[in-house]
């Protein structure tokens, strides 16, 4: 009975988890640039995975290094791949949506047109969203 | 019960997976493609180890972690190539 | 080093045998020979039980932020008119070591609504999914000070 409880305390963890990268993918579906895409995209998946994880750590308590493994890897590379993909998009030149207010990089960046030089092309296309 | 919990959880994550899978294949340029492939792999990880508690067989979380870590330099390196060229 | 890398061979055999243990220890004193030119990571961290203190707490900050911004985000996903409001502000930051900016901008990467877009000199750029501000004093003390004051201790 008591071992029943902490299998169902595992599995809506599972399910929570589950749900979040849930959303995840639905704001990827939803949002209309690719930086807000990023933001909902990997925010919600590294908490949707780390509880998955946590929630089946309840079923296998043996195998807690695993566990601990992936979660530790999943928490320390998630930000950097977003870190990397929204440089990449930014100096190529992918479009911000219209809703955006400021953009003070750009504006430094006008200011001393020399950072730009290591880049391959940066192209200035502002046309509206493609969807 | 657990493992209807368990079942539940799986559908789920089975779900998102296509719906990132929709932005995959209609993200407008290269970047958002990324993006998608991002999240899938990270998805991936928290599938391959539901299938790991099914069929309760430990070596399948060593799978789910060399995923995870060739997921992740694949992004890293088309996100670098994206940038700067080869 | 040495400690991190034997600790992480113990959670991926996941057993406590004594050929594991073994093994695992000359491994880890053999690896960092070669590949450990100056290991900032390691040799910057201050080790007074302040800084010790500091990092356990940093890291609960952390984990709260982090749930928060999951709820964040599904609030706006959820949300049918999208409420969103982003844009790309700038922020300064404190701390000197390499290492101490990379955990901060990854800290910043899972705290609600932001990202670090790009780092340059003591400058950090950060798209903000709902922009409240254009001040910089104003934002450097929202987004960053809430990890900079245990990152500080930590790292200096």
């Amino acid at each position: 009975m008591d071992n029943n409880w902490i299998e169902i305390t595992g599995g809506i963890l599972a399910i929570g988890g589950s749900i979040f990268l849930f959303l995840g993918s639905l704001g990827l579906l939803r949002m209309p640039d690719a930086y807000n895409r990023i933001q909902t995209g990997t925010k919600a998946s590294t908490l949707g995975t780390i509880l998955s994880l946590a929630g089946l750590f309840f079923f296998f308590p043996g195998w807690f290094g695993k566990f601990m493994i992936l979660i530790l890897f999943v928490l320390i590379t998630n930000p950097i791949s977003s870190h990397v993909l929204a440089r990449a998009a930014y100096f190529t030149g992918v479009p911000l949506t219209r809703k955006t207010t400021v953009d003070q990089l750009n504006e430094s960046l006008n200011e001393d047109p020399s950072r730009r030089a290591h880049l391959r092309k940066v192209s200035t296309n502002t046309e509206e969203d493609k969807i | 019960m657990a493992k209807i919990l368990l079942d539940i959880a799986i559908s789920i994550t089975l779900l998102s997976l296509l719906v990132s899978l929709i932005r995959f294949i209609l993200g407008p340029e290269k970047v958002n493609r990324i993006i998608a492939f991002d999240v899938m792999s990270v998805s991936g990880i928290a599938l391959i180890a539901y299938v790991a508690a099914l069929s309760q067989r430990i070596i399948y979380m060593d799978i789910a972690l060399v995923y995870g870590i060739l997921g992740f330099i694949g992004v890293i390196i088309v996100a670098r190539y994206i940038e700067k060229g080869l | 080093m040495i400690i991190t890398l034997f600790i992480t061979w113990l959670l991926l055999n996941n057993s406590l045998q004594t050929q594991v243990i073994i093994s695992g220890a000359v491994i880890s004193l053999v690896l960092p020979a070669f590949f450990c030119g100056k290991c900032e990571a390691f040799t910057q961290l201050r080790l007074t039980p302040k800084a010790l203190l500091y990092s356990v707490l940093f890291f609960f900050t952390f984990l709260v932020a982090l749930v928060k911004s999951n709820l964040d985000v599904a609030y706006r996903v959820l949300a049918p008119s999208l409420p969103i409001n982003p844009g790309i502000v700038e922020v300064k930051t404190k701390l000197k070591s390499k290492i101490g900016r990379i955990i901060l901008a990854d800290a910043i990467t899972l705290t609600p609504g932001t990202f670090t877009l790009e780092v340059s000199g003591d400058s950090m750029f950060i798209h903000w999914i709902d922009v409240q501000s254009t001040d910089l004093e104003q934002n450097t003390l929202l987004i960053v000070r809430q990890f900079e004051k245990y990152l500080e201790v930590m790292y200096g």
